[in-house]
């Protein structure tokens, strides 16, 4: 394989590498299995591997921020919404102590291992902490 | 004390526009606020330690996010010691590509960046632009809202916009209980006709993260940033909170854009005595450091400041430009009503029309302004024929293209039915025959019936309650017979596998495809290189619906066999004194049967003989093959005629009153402007022609003067003319006429009023 690139976009060269994290494949996913009930929107979810080939993309055109961004939502992916929601919340001006930003960092880190999104908050409770 | 001429001009709409001087101290100056700080870094062991000025001490949580995340330090010290000028140069030289422009701005400070770009001139800007944003294909993207909140029309006007190429739809709410509806419209709406575009509502972050969520939306646009820190707060945000929720959206596979633009941090008080493109260029710095693909700005919802202070609309271009020297996305704003005066929107508009951007409007209002509820809208659904002519004539793709009103009704009607079908099979709130009319005809919300806006609301609060998504609009949309519809849906929410659109610069094509800057990277070196129109596309943007054939037109009723005038042989020399010759030109009354104003030739040429007659003197009436210049058919005319007076027609109408002794070019009277002649003008010119003859006194025949008949007819003109000269035979003689079929046609009562007792 020559260029990562060469792959995009993965639902045109790639869907054999497109699954959800719930175990369906991109050619599972049609009318009739919407219309069966077997699918829910749960399962039209974007797998951590598949943002990493995103990410692994956008850096080989020149974009590591945006592949930074690509490669925390990986981490996200197993991350309930609520708790993303409350990270969110916590990170909004004045809502949280450096401790508690720190505490959410660990709990991202032990319980979704995701360091990456770990540390990027832990950066932030440094920056908030600077009088 | 002012002059009328004045007064009148002070009532212009340019006048309802408001300016004000500069005034650095609150933030009232687009560059060079005196308290605007000096480019400049300083790196100790791999750490940034001074930017532009500021020591790390000093750091709000804007410069702490831009030195974490935003500059390449690796490359910063060399490229901030490049002069500026030598880096604005580089923008416009074509020599210098793209990407090694991204990588030297990826390493610049935000007072080094507004610098570089305030060495530009606006036509360099609109240079540097065209070079610098992300995708090659530009595309554009529209406003979709009314006042009623009514979901038929949602549809039917997304289904619309959508036919007329827009890729992006945006709506937001009135009342924001309507979200989940008004996103269910949109996303049915966008997806009837060719489909596809990405859609989204603008709301409160956590509504619009649950909109996303449930698979009514396809991306969101909400994340607004601001270059101050106070700005930041009260926007109940800061850098690490919006850069968290992209990542959050893009975990779920839903594509961002964030917001930003020039005006807000003054607007709110908040600016610290900075001018407006400093702090703009640390908004796109900490978007770029955010990870986020792509920003819209160009002031956006503020746009009305900036363009009341010098330099304004070049300020906002220079916005937009830096977004793209940050690689980013651009929706380049123009999309909230900026002024009063349609020269001034337009002229504004040009500045990202002509060098294209990834979305030229980050919302068009494809309806009208009175229904937009994301406060005017700059241009509307009645500028869109505006625009299509725009695209033609600067034969500039600005995203859209003409469609025909059988198409536009076509889809409409679908959309707001298939709306109407899926409020059925989801029991929500039905959705009435009239409604489905009136969305498909209305011109807007005022033509719509009223609905129970408390049981909707009642049943968008619980459709989101009861977790329903776009999965039970797909499921209601097969089941009822909009299986289409119920595919294309399906196949956008399938994309959210892939991250396809997670890409910078993404829109989504009919497939759907997806076309981002990494498999459309914009590649423009100069002429010959970047965007082109292909053939199809020049062709679409041509086929204007009111462009005409020019072959088909005058020639409406040539068509039927024969005419009103036969031909009597070779036109001899009239030796009596007495007549005067009506010549008339080659296509006349042949291949062409009416003037230029729609007046039948045979009319025209009755009114003419009736003027005659009045003077008691005898027409004769031949037709000239060898020229359809007018000056020459009243020439030759004259040379046959017995009085020696002659009167010369062409097919449009214009005429010309000479005499055989005169000098072709010369005549006695003439009438080029055939749009002021009317039947009683050639009744006179008649008259005249015959007091000509016995040598009476003549009034010129009055005319009206009309200063807009050049700009309506020549066009008609041109083209009337071409037929006439098409049907010219050079050594052909004049050809004598009998028109006794006509007079016999015309009946006699006009003949004998005619003739004096």
């Amino acid at each position: 394989m020559s260029n990562i690139t060469d792959n995009y976009p993965l639902s045109e060269k790639r869907p054999d590498r497109l699954t959800t994290p719930t175990g369906a494949s991109w050619k599972d996913i049609d009318l009739q299995s919407v219309l069966d009930g077997t699918l829910s929107m749960s399962d039209l979810r974007i797998a951590p591997e598949t943002l990493e080939l995103q990410a692994q993309i956008a850096e080989s055109a020149g974009r590591s921020q945006l592949a930074d961004n690509l490669r925390r939502a990986a981490e996200l992916v197993r991350v309930p919404e609520s708790k993303i929601l409350e990270v969110y919340q916590a990170l909004r001006p004045g809502r949280s102590t450096p401790g508690e930003l720190e505490s959410l960092a660990d709990e991202l880190e032990s319980q979704y291992r995701a360091g990456r999104c770990a540390r990027f908050l832990r950066e932030a409770a440094q920056a908030y902490d600077v009088p | 004390m002012k002059s009328k001429r004045l007064d009148l001009s002070s009532r212009r709409p340019i006048n309802q526009d408001s300016f004000i001087q500069e005034w650095p101290e609150t933030g009232l100056i687009l560059f060079n606020s005196p308290f605007d700080p000096k480019p400049g870094i300083r790196i100790s062991r791999g750490r940034l330690c001074e930017l532009d000025g500021k020591p790390e001490a000093e750091f709000d949580l804007i410069d702490r996010f831009i030195a974490r995340y935003a500059i390449d330090l690796t490359r910063a010290e060399a490229a901030m010691a490049l002069d500026s000028t030598e880096v604005a140069r580089r923008l416009i030289d074509i020599g210098v590509p793209r990407r090694e422009l991204v990588e030297l701005f990826g390493a610049l400070t935000p007072a080094k960046i507004v610098e570089v770009v305030n060495r530009l001139n606006t036509v360099e800007m609109m240079m540097a632009l065209q070079k610098m944003r992300a995708r090659r294909t530009p595309s554009n993207q529209a406003h979709v809202t009314n006042r009623k909140e009514n979901p038929a029309l949602l549809a039917a006007d997304a289904a619309e916009a959508v036919e007329r190429g827009f890729s992006e739809l945006e709506t937001t709410v009135g009342v924001s209980r309507y979200a989940p509806f008004n996103a269910l419209a949109l996303l049915i709406g966008s997806q009837t006709g060719r489909g596809t575009a990405l859609t989204q509502c603008a709301v409160e972050e956590a509504l619009s993260l649950k909109l996303a969520l449930a698979g009514l939306t396809t991306y969101a646009e909400t994340l607004s940033v601001y270059g101050t820190e106070k700005a930041f707060h009260d926007g109940d945000d800061t850098p690490w909170s919006k850069a968290f929720l992209a990542s959050a959206y893009a975990s779920r596979g839903i594509k961002v854009r964030f917001t930003s633009g020039t005006g807000s941090e003054a607007l709110m008080g908040h600016a610290e005595a900075k001018s407006m493109l400093y702090l703009e260029a640390r908004c796109l710095m900490a978007i770029k450091g955010a990870g986020s693909q792509g920003v819209q700005n160009g002031s956006i919802s503020c746009i009305a400041l900036p363009e009341s202070l010098p330099g304004g609309v070049r300020g906002v271009l220079a916005e937009n430009l830096i977004a793209t020297l940050m690689d980013l996305e651009l929706a380049s704003g123009n999309d909230a009503l900026a002024s009063h005066s349609s020269i001034r929107k337009s002229a504004k508009l040009m500045l990202q029309f002509l060098p294209g951007t990834d979305y030229i409007f980050s919302g068009y209002s494809s309806m009208p302004k009175e229904d937009n509820l994301f406060g005017g809208g700059n241009f509307d659904a009645h500028d869109l024929d505006d625009y299509n002519v725009l695209q033609r004539d600067m034969q500039v793709d600005g995203g859209l293209r003409p469609v025909s009103d059988e198409a536009v009704l076509k889809v409409r009607r679908r959309a707001a039915q298939a709306v109407q079908a899926v409020f059925r099979h989801l029991e929500l709130p039905p959705v009435s025959d009239a409604e489905v009319e009136a969305a498909t005809r209305a011109e807007s919300s005022t033509d719509m019936p009223e609905r129970d806006v408390v049981g909707d609301l009642e049943a968008a609060g619980r459709f989101l309650e009861e977790g329903r998504s776009g999965l039970d609009a797909i499921r209601a949309l097969a089941r009822e017979g909009f299986d289409d519809i119920a595919r294309k849906i399906l196949a956008l929410q399938k994309l959210r596998l892939s991250g396809d659109h997670l890409q910078t610069s993404a829109m989504v094509l009919p497939g759907p495809r997806v076309v981002s800057a990494v498999n459309d990277p914009n590649d423009y070196r100069g002429p010959g290189s970047g965007y082109s129109l292909s053939p199809d596309r020049r062709q679409e943007i041509a086929s204007l619906n009111q462009a005409l054939d020019p072959r088909e037109m005058g020639r409406e009723s040539s068509s039927e066999p024969g005419g009103f005038l036969r031909e009597a042989g070779e036109a001899r020399v009239g030796t009596d004194p007495g007549e005067i010759v009506i010549a008339i030109g080659p296509a006349f009354g042949t291949e062409l049967r009416s003037t230029l104003l729609g007046i039948p030739h045979q009319e025209v040429l009755q009114a003419m003989i009736d003027g005659i007659r009045a003077e008691g003197l005898r027409p004769r009436v031949v037709k000239i093959y060898a020229t359809s210049d007018c000056g020459f058919i009243g020439h030759r005319g004259a040379q046959l005629s017995g009085s020696g007076i002659a009167i010369g027609i062409q097919s449009k109408g214009t005429t010309i009153i000479h005499q055989r002794d005169l000098e072709p070019l010369n005549n006695l009277e003439l009438f080029p402007q055939a749009p002021n002649l009317d039947l009683s003008s050639y009744r006179t010119i008649g008259q005249n022609a015959a007091k000509y003859a016995k040598g009476e006194p003549v009034a010129p025949v009055p005319t009206r003067i009309d200063n807009t008949a050049r700009l309506k007819y020549i066009v008609r003109t041109t083209v009337l003319h071409l037929h006439e000269t098409r049907q010219v035979v050079k050594d052909r003689k004049p050809r004598e006429l009998d028109w006794s079929p006509m007079q016999a046609a015309a009946g006699s009562g006009a003949v004998e009023k005619a003739l004096p007792a």
